[in-house]
């Protein structure tokens, strides 16, 4: 299918071939020198034959990945809505300092001795995130969230055993996100939901029922997937720590209170930070993340391998633990050290002033687009509201015009839909975090779209939401025919 | 602050719109008790010329691969990028989106996924690849996983050639999950594995190259693994070796994973990097991660979209196939431009050379007096034997500004048969003076 | 043929010679959406009424079948791996899942006829 041009492109808008289909035979886009044409030495392993790799020059694949870039909405060219996702401004320091070569051609199994300058920026990182959550310590392994979710689930069950208490339940509450009731399935636990109340917070007296002693945490995210600080948090940790269970905390929204209140102090366990969300790793069109998670005493000492420690002013990387009692390693190396200095860089530049003016900023800006919104949408639960706020399809009713119709149509009016039919627990829900990145006058004329669409949707203009995108470079594609017959590598018959 | 939009005179207009006399208000929720009032120790605010000072600073600390004589792998290797993989990877519309859970505008994210899924089939011999795992550590954990969930069998046989880090990762990972794991050592003599195999097994897990750079064809161990109703989990911790050796999938492997650091990213003391999965297409809907699929648009026009979802966490919860959300996507960027700039024929190239870098490092090494190797047979890494401890040998050598290898004893230092060996790797950034300087101290730490 | 009976989870079944035919109600295919997949149990596996039996997926969603009987699975519907949309299209006909031997023919009593059901649905919405 063409399009309207002979060749497919349409003005700025390229058609590009895959990769496979750009094939010149013998192309390569790099020059290496000859090998000297050594008998190889494979032992009992025979030198492979074809592999079917595409042969391309260097401008080629540049002009190709150009052009698949910009197919992609991104935070660079608008604001990025998506609720729970934090897509916030990546600063352009940080992806130079990464690139300093005793960063990046630094291997994790040189000399210790000769690291030290890696040790040192981990220890840093790690001083901060303890700093920033008032806790004990922090492992700093973890890939991303649901990584760390799997760290601080491991050393919860292992501090139970340890005190000879193996406990077989995790509450999670069902606004949760799904990585919480997977990585409690990892660690062996059954899941229990937790009901939401009418204030969209954990219904307390549900809470209360499904706590035993055997029950090993509850697993909560504050502020929680409706954007809503969770206003029973003592009462809950209290409770908690009474019947001898452990509080984690999924850190997804840590950017809302970060520098204004210390999850530590709000009886919190274990806690694994995004660094991707709050501390501006790029997202990179779906990682790489890093998910350290902060620790409280009881549970540090079941902390995953490697740990860093203080030996005098030297920095030594831990790589087994004298008394045995780490939960064990989740990785081949020690962590995601190229989002650590990113984080760093970032967080270094914000300082403690300036991380928290992003919490405020953050929770302003959401504020604000509750606000303005409120009249056009349905807010289920009244705000104040933290980092992101949380509608309802209630006002679509007997329009013809779901959530996904609006969100198509705020493609067409150039923004990233925000996150939708996420959390479960309210009807074609509509989550907005516009983060603490975006101007007054960005916040405005998104919301100017946002009321003329609901008041499109409202006239009854379905012809608008049912056609939308039209203007994206590609319309509503099939993902039934996707699941049903799935493509998943090209072929050379597939063409 | 340089990344805030906002101004005073902003905040103040904003919180009267929301109706609210100050951003106190708006923290109503958050008990007051708990409030941090006073700012947390912790420095203020720099710009970009300190902080870049500072970190420089610390970076400048190190010794590595640009400033010694760097001869270091065991699953991290120093490689050259093209200069157009960092220049690309660094375009904003890859660098700052996020998943593409919107497919009529992200696009660019998902038609990259479904060639790298292609590239990282047609490279391990596979018939189907996910969208990226966080490292090859965790990938082979989750490739044990997803045996047992294939197989419906509890009992998972670990090659002591196995990296001890991807051992102890699969260990963590099916800690709580009822299977068996039975590890056996890592040892030079190489322990039976078919002798392991029974029909409790769910799949039997081994490395190509091994921890000691050996290779091993499979075929027959895929073939005992089948008859027994059993996978076979090969894993590849360099994949440039790929260019070079009869890929796993030939040999009969059920599932690969493979650690693509090599292609398209740096070593970055550890991460990230990025995580390849690949198996046969009737295991795909027990896979984990997320997957792109061809499909079309309302206009037939030929797309990508995230298919299969309901084997993910964020649909199916606590029944899913893994917990894993993010993954490596822009590692895996940078690992497809890579490849798509060597190509067929640069790949085999890379490979070609990769291998004569190690025999000549080898040959010059072998030389010296008290040094010998138990490989026959290799990649771009082999293990030498030393006359002593080979860990103080690494010392010594890291005290002459050269990063000379791994001793093998770092991952177990109890275990007296390794004590003298030393993991030593080249690549085609090897320079004759790095062998020399190497070869040189070597013979004078020795003698 | 019997007559179709359903369960509260919107199973049906079919019941002849001791055999029943399961599948889903046209009210339960309606609300998945396009089905996209059917994970069906192999022959011979024995089912207690009220088990998981199989799982039915849509795009965005996965939702378990639940044995309305207790019995041995005796046949399952092979065809729906290429055709899933049989599910969607064909219910009550060549959408069907398994068939399952019943061990307890009481458990039957348990189940709503027709008017029952219809009665069933008009309450939920």
């Amino acid at each position: 299918m063409s399009g309207m041009t002979s060749g497919g492109h349409r003005g700025l808008v390229m058609d590009e071939p895959l990769l496979f289909e750009l094939d010149g035979g013998g192309r390569s886009g790099v020059d290496l020198p000859e090998p000297e044409g050594r008998t190889p030495k494979l032992g009992g392993v025979r030198p492979r034959q074809a592999i079917g790799l595409p042969g391309v020059s260097e401008p080629e694949v540049i002009r190709h990945f150009t052009r698949l870039s910009q197919k992609n909405y991104a935070i660079d060219s608008g604001l990025y809505p998506l609720g729970s996702c934090t897509m916030k401004h990546n600063p352009r320091l940080n992806e130079k300092v990464v690139r300093l070569p005793g960063f990046a051609m630094a291997h994790p199994l040189q000399p210790q001795a000769t690291a030290q300058g890696c040790l040192e920026l981990i220890a840093t990182l790690a001083h901060w995130l303890t700093t920033l959550t008032g806790m004990q310590g922090v492992a700093m392994s973890p890939a991303a969230g649901a990584h760390g979710e799997f760290a601080g689930l491991m050393c919860i069950r292992a501090a139970l055993t340890a005190r000879g208490d193996a406990r077989r339940r995790i509450l999670v509450p069902e606004s949760a996100h799904g990585t919480n009731p997977a990585t409690a399935a990892l660690c062996d636990y059954r899941v229990n939901t937790v009901p939401c109340d009418a204030r969209g917070r954990v219904d307390l007296a549900a809470f209360e029922r499904a706590l035993d002693d055997d029950v090993a945490a509850l697993m909560l995210t504050n502020p929680n997937t409706c954007g809503l600080f969770e206003t029973d948090i003592m009462t809950i940790s209290g409770m908690l720590h009474s019947a001898g269970a452990f509080l984690y905390a999924d850190g997804a929204n840590f950017n809302a209170i970060v520098g204004r209140v210390r999850p530590g102090d709000l009886g919190v366990d274990a806690m694994h930070i995004n660094l991707h969300k709050t501390f501006s790793t790029p997202h990179g069109g779906g990682g790489p993340g890093s998910g350290p998670v902060v620790l409280c005493e009881e549970l540090l000492p079941f902390a995953p391998l490697p740990r860093i420690k203080a030996d005098g002013d030297d920095w030594q990387l831990i790589e087994r633990d004298s008394d045995g009692r780490a939960f064990g390693r989740l990785r081949a190396f020690h962590g995601q050290m190229g989002m650590f200095v990113r984080a760093l860089a970032y967080m270094m530049s914000h300082g403690a002033d300036g991380l928290r003016q992003v919490a405020e900023d953050a929770v302003l800006n959401a504020n604000y687009v509750l606000a303005r919104l409120s009249g056009a949408y349905n807010a289920p639960f009244p705000g104040p509201c933290m980092h992101e706020c949380l509608f309802d399809d209630r006002n679509l009713k007997d329009t013809g015009i779901s959530t996904l119709d609006i969100a198509k149509a705020m493609i067409d009016e150039g923004y990233h839909p925000m996150t939708m039919y996420f959390p479960l627990i309210v009807h074609g829900a509509m989550l907005i975090e516009p983060t603490e990145t975006e101007s007054r006058q960005s916040i405005d004329r998104f919301c100017d779209v946002m009321v003329h669409l609901a008041d499109e949707a409202r006239k009854g203009n379905q012809e608008l939401f049912h056609s939308a995108p039209r203007f994206a470079p590609w319309k509503r594609l099939d993902e039934t025919a996707a699941a049903r017959r799935p493509v998943l590598t090209w072929t050379p018959d597939t063409t | 602050m340089r990344y805030l939009p906002l101004t005073d005179t902003d905040r103040a207009a904003m919180l009267e719109v929301v109706g609210a006399r100050s951003i106190d208000d708006l923290y109503g929720d958050v008990p007051q008790d708990v409030w941090c009032e006073e700012l947390l120790d912790l420095p203020l605010h720099q710009g970009e010329i300190e902080v870049e000072r500072a970190l420089s600073a610390m970076a400048e600390k190190n010794l590595h691969g640009g400033n010694a004589p760097f001869f270091l792998g065991c699953g991290a290797y120093r490689h050259h990028v093209p200069a157009a993989v960092d220049a690309l990877i660094q375009r904003g519309e890859f660098l700052t989106s996020y998943t593409p859970y919107q497919p009529e505008i992200s696009q660019g994210t998902l038609q990259m996924l479904f060639e790298f899924q292609t590239m990282v089939a047609m490279l391990t011999g596979m018939e189907v690849a996910n969208a990226s795992m966080y490292d090859g550590a965790s990938a082979a954990a989750e490739a044990v996983l997803m045996a047992s969930r294939v197989t419906r069998r509890r009992r998972a046989v670990v090659s002591g050639g196995l990296h001890p880090h991807y051992r102890d990762t699969v260990s963590t990972y099916v800690r709580h999950a009822d299977l068996e794991v039975v590890t056996l050592p890592m040892a030079v003599q190489e322990a039976d594995l078919e002798s392991q195999i029974d029909g409790s097994t769910a799949c039997v897990v081994v490395q190509i190259p091994d921890i000691f750079g050996r290779l091993h064809d499979f075929s027959a161990l895929a073939d005992a693994c089948h008859r027994a109703g059993a996978l076979l989990v090969v894993a590849v911790n360099e994949v440039v070796s790929l260019g070079l050796l009869t890929p796993p999938g030939d040999m009969g492997a059920d599932i690969v994973v493979c650690e693509g650091q090599s292609l398209g990213n740096s070593l970055g003391f550890g991460g990230p990097y990025v995580g390849l999965f690949a198996t046969r297409k009737r295991h795909v809907r027990q896979m984990p991660g997320r997957l792109a699929g061809e499909t079309v648009d309302a206009d037939g026009r030929r797309g990508w979209v995230l298919t299969l979802s309901t084997r993910e966490q964020h649909i199916r919860r606590e029944k899913a196939t893994s917990n894993i959300c993010t993954n490596s996507g822009l590692c895996a960027l940078a690992f497809t431009i890579h490849l798509a700039l060597l190509g067929e024929h640069g790949l085999a190239r890379l490979a070609a050379l990769n291998h004569e870098a190690a025999q000549r490092t080898m040959e010059r090494l072998i030389a010296i007096n008290g040094v010998s190797t138990p490989n026959d047979g290799f990649f771009n890494e082999f293990t030498i034997e030393l006359p002593g401890p080979a860990a103080e040998v690494v010392d010594q050598l890291a005290e002459r500004g050269i990063l000379g290898g791994v001793p093998l004893s770092r991952f177990e230092p109890a275990n007296g048969a390794l004590a003298n060996l030393m993991l030593v790797a080249a690549t085609e950034l090897t320079t004759t003076g790095e062998i020399d300087a190497l070869a040189g101290a070597l013979q004078e730490i020795l003698s | 043929m019997g007559k179709r009976l359903y369960s509260r989870e919107h199973e049906w079944i079919d019941v002849d010679d001791g055999i029943g035919t399961v599948g889903i109600s046209d009210y339960a295919q309606e609300q998945l959406g396009d089905v996209v997949f059917v994970e069906l149990p192999e022959s011979g596996h024995e089912v207690e009424s009220g088990d998981e039996l199989c799982v039915v997926e849509s795009v965005k969603a996965a939702s378990e079948v639940y044995a309305p009987v207790s019995g041995e699975v005796v046949e399952v519907n092979d065809a729906l791996g290429d055709d899933p949309a049989e599910v969607n299209a064909n219910p009550y006909g060549s959408g069907w899942f398994v068939w399952i031997r019943l061990a307890n023919a009481g458990e039957l009593d348990e189940l709503m006829d027709e008017d029952a059901y219809r009665e069933y649905l008009g309450e939920l919405a």
